[in-house]
């Protein structure tokens, strides 16, 4: 549905040229959330702005529903635009306008009716959540309802594409938590695709479908959500997940709580989807005469199910300890061997 | 008591100056209003980085408000002695003072509409751009309005600056409180019309700076 092919820009200064967005190639489909997560600097803002042409592109092209947006002229542009809704880290509310009003002003941009704004106004306020503050201004909103009305204003000419820029990096966690249960809800409910730019990695474990790592103006992973969180490729993608869930990660503790048997081993156990629910520890205990100690375990819901990860020790007899790691590995869970004791 | 402390003034004078005065006042304030806007958003919108950035433009429009300002509002009146005769047919009377007061004002009050316009959140003009706002929606239904309350702070201080002014203009015979202070209470050493017509003067300004305030304040809704 979107096809990004070759997007490079290049902003030159007196003395030196920085290429903000470096040959970025991505193809979303219709009705997807995909994420785009970078530090700040990455560029990511920049990309999301060549979409819309908010900056023009150096190089390449944007394709939206067979439209080609890089080659549109200004008149064009603009009406495409209104199939294109943004919304932005500090919402950028019209403080002059009411929260009806805020919401009314793309419509009048595309020249609606006043009758037929009013009831397309409604049924925004109604979805969003804002009944009954119609008639107050921005400044007496909190931030989570400011961000409300600006998800309500980009949906008001019901776009096929919603633009997220950073659009929960202003708000406290909770908040974050209702505006993304809002977004997924939305993205099911006309089935709008939605592209997502954030430095937060639990905003793309929560509502992405799939996911660009950007660094230095390039995408250096792309992928469905849940593989770039149980394998990340790449140093940048690698910090992300740590960040979400640093014990995880931190496999330096790990050995003060190995004991010392001579026939043990430690390993890592990766549950992806519905292995998340398994009750494997105990199916191992039942069949094989090992001991398990667990160390450390976590489990994280994305859009696309759960993936989990378990530390374990596995002590006994070394055959059958090869024999239960068979076990496990052939009923689909993952086996990293961490460290042989011995 | 008062026809005691002010023996010289007569009444129905005062309020011919004060109306003098008070045309003068309104009419430069709305031709600096237009002229003014006009002009800031020249300025603004020929910047760099905004939506007609255009350096020749802008650089000569900066120069004309500059000039303009600098020239001192006695000397003005009289450099434009041509002009206000070939526009108003006259160069006496409240009404040939009107093209001085507004070409006066109006480089003063852009600079303020400029700085107001600059003061308006770069976000919320991307975020019009976003839904495909034209220039001039994003001029009459961003600009504008987000920053009403400084452009309406901004001709309230060029309103009084334009009230003495107006007084100034009295002077080489445009009528209003100052030419009534000026001939009928410094000419004739009758010191009681100058306090008179002060207090006229006074009264007026704080008016404007009343009705100014109390506007700014009512549709600052941030």
């Amino acid at each position: 549905m979107i096809s990004i092919k070759g997007l490079s820009k290049v902003f030159k200064t007196k003395h030196q040229e920085v290429k903000a967005v470096d040959d970025v190639s991505i193809n979303i489909d219709k009705g997807e959330i995909f994420g785009v997560i970078g530090y700040s600097g990455a560029g990511k803002s920049t990309f999301i702005r060549l979409i819309n042409r908010l900056e023009e592109p150096t190089n390449g092209d944007v394709t939206i529903n067979q439209t080609n947006i890089t080659s549109l002229n200004i008149g064009k542009l603009r009406k495409e635009r209104q199939k294109i809704g943004m919304i932005f880290q500090h919402f950028n509310l019209l403080w002059s306008r009411t929260v009806f009003e805020n919401i009314a002003f793309p419509l009048e941009i595309a020249g609606v009716s006043k009758s037929e704004r009013k009831e397309k106004v409604s049924e925004l306020i109604e979805l969003v959540g804002l009944k009954g503050r119609e008639n107050s201004y921005p400044s007496q909103l909190s931030g989570g309802q400011k961000q409300r009305v600006g998800i309500a204003r980009a949906l008001a000419n019901d776009p096929d594409v919603l633009l997220c820029d950073e659009a929960t990096s202003a708000l406290d966690p909770e908040t974050t938590d209702d505006i993304l249960d809002l977004l997924v809800s939305i993205n099911k409910k006309l089935n709008l695709t939605i592209i997502m730019i954030t430095h937060e990695m639990h905003v793309i474990q929560k509502i992405c479908h799939r996911v660009a790592v950007m660094d230095q103006g390039k995408v250096v992973e792309q992928g469905d959500v849940l593989d770039v969180f149980v394998k990340p490729q790449s140093k940048t993608a690698k910090r992300f997940v740590q960040q979400l869930s640093p014990l995880e990660h931190n496999q330096e503790g790990l050995h003060r709580f190995v004991t010392n048997d001579s026939n043990s081993e430690v390993v890592k156990l990766h549950f992806i989807g519905n292995d998340a629910k398994r009750a494997l520890i105990s199916d191992v205990l039942r069949k094989y005469v090992v001991d398990i100690n667990i160390l450390q375990g976590s489990i994280s819901p994305t859009q696309e199910g759960a993936y989990g990860t378990l530390y374990v020790e596995i002590s006994g007899d070394q055959k059958v300890i090869t024999e239960t790691i068979n076990y496990i590995q052939s009923s689909g869970v993952e086996v990293e061997v961490i460290q042989d004791v011995d | 008591m008062l026809t005691d402390l002010f023996p010289n003034v007569q009444m129905d004078e005062m309020w011919t100056a004060t109306y003098e005065t008070l045309y003068m006042t309104i009419i430069s304030v709305i031709g600096t209003l237009i002229l003014g806007i006009l002009l800031g958003l020249l300025l603004f919108l020929t910047e760099k980085g905004n939506l007609w950035q255009n350096k020749l433009l802008n650089g000569v429009t900066a120069t004309v408000v500059n000039v303009f300002r600098a020239i001192p509002f006695i000397i003005l009146i009289l450099l434009l002695f041509p002009f206000t005769d070939f526009l108003m047919g006259t160069i006496r009377g409240p009404k040939a003072a009107l093209p001085a007061l507004i070409i006066g004002a109006a480089p003063f009050y852009a600079r303020l509409v400029e700085i107001a316009f600059k003061e308006v959140d770069k976000g919320v003009i991307e975020a019009a751009k976003s839904m495909g706002a034209k220039t001039r929606t994003i001029i009459f239904k961003v600009l504008l309005p987000e920053s009403m309350p400084a452009l309406i702070s901004g001709i309230t201080v060029t309103a009084i600056a334009l009230i003495s002014y107006t007084a100034m203009a009295g002077v080489i015979g445009a009528g209003g409180l100052g030419d009534l202070a000026y001939l009928k209470g410094f000419q004739r050493r009758d010191i009681d019309v100058v306090v008179a017509c002060t207090i006229f003067i006074v009264v007026i300004v704080f008016i404007f700076q009343f009705i100014g305030d109390f506007l700014s304040k009512t549709l600052d809704k941030r």
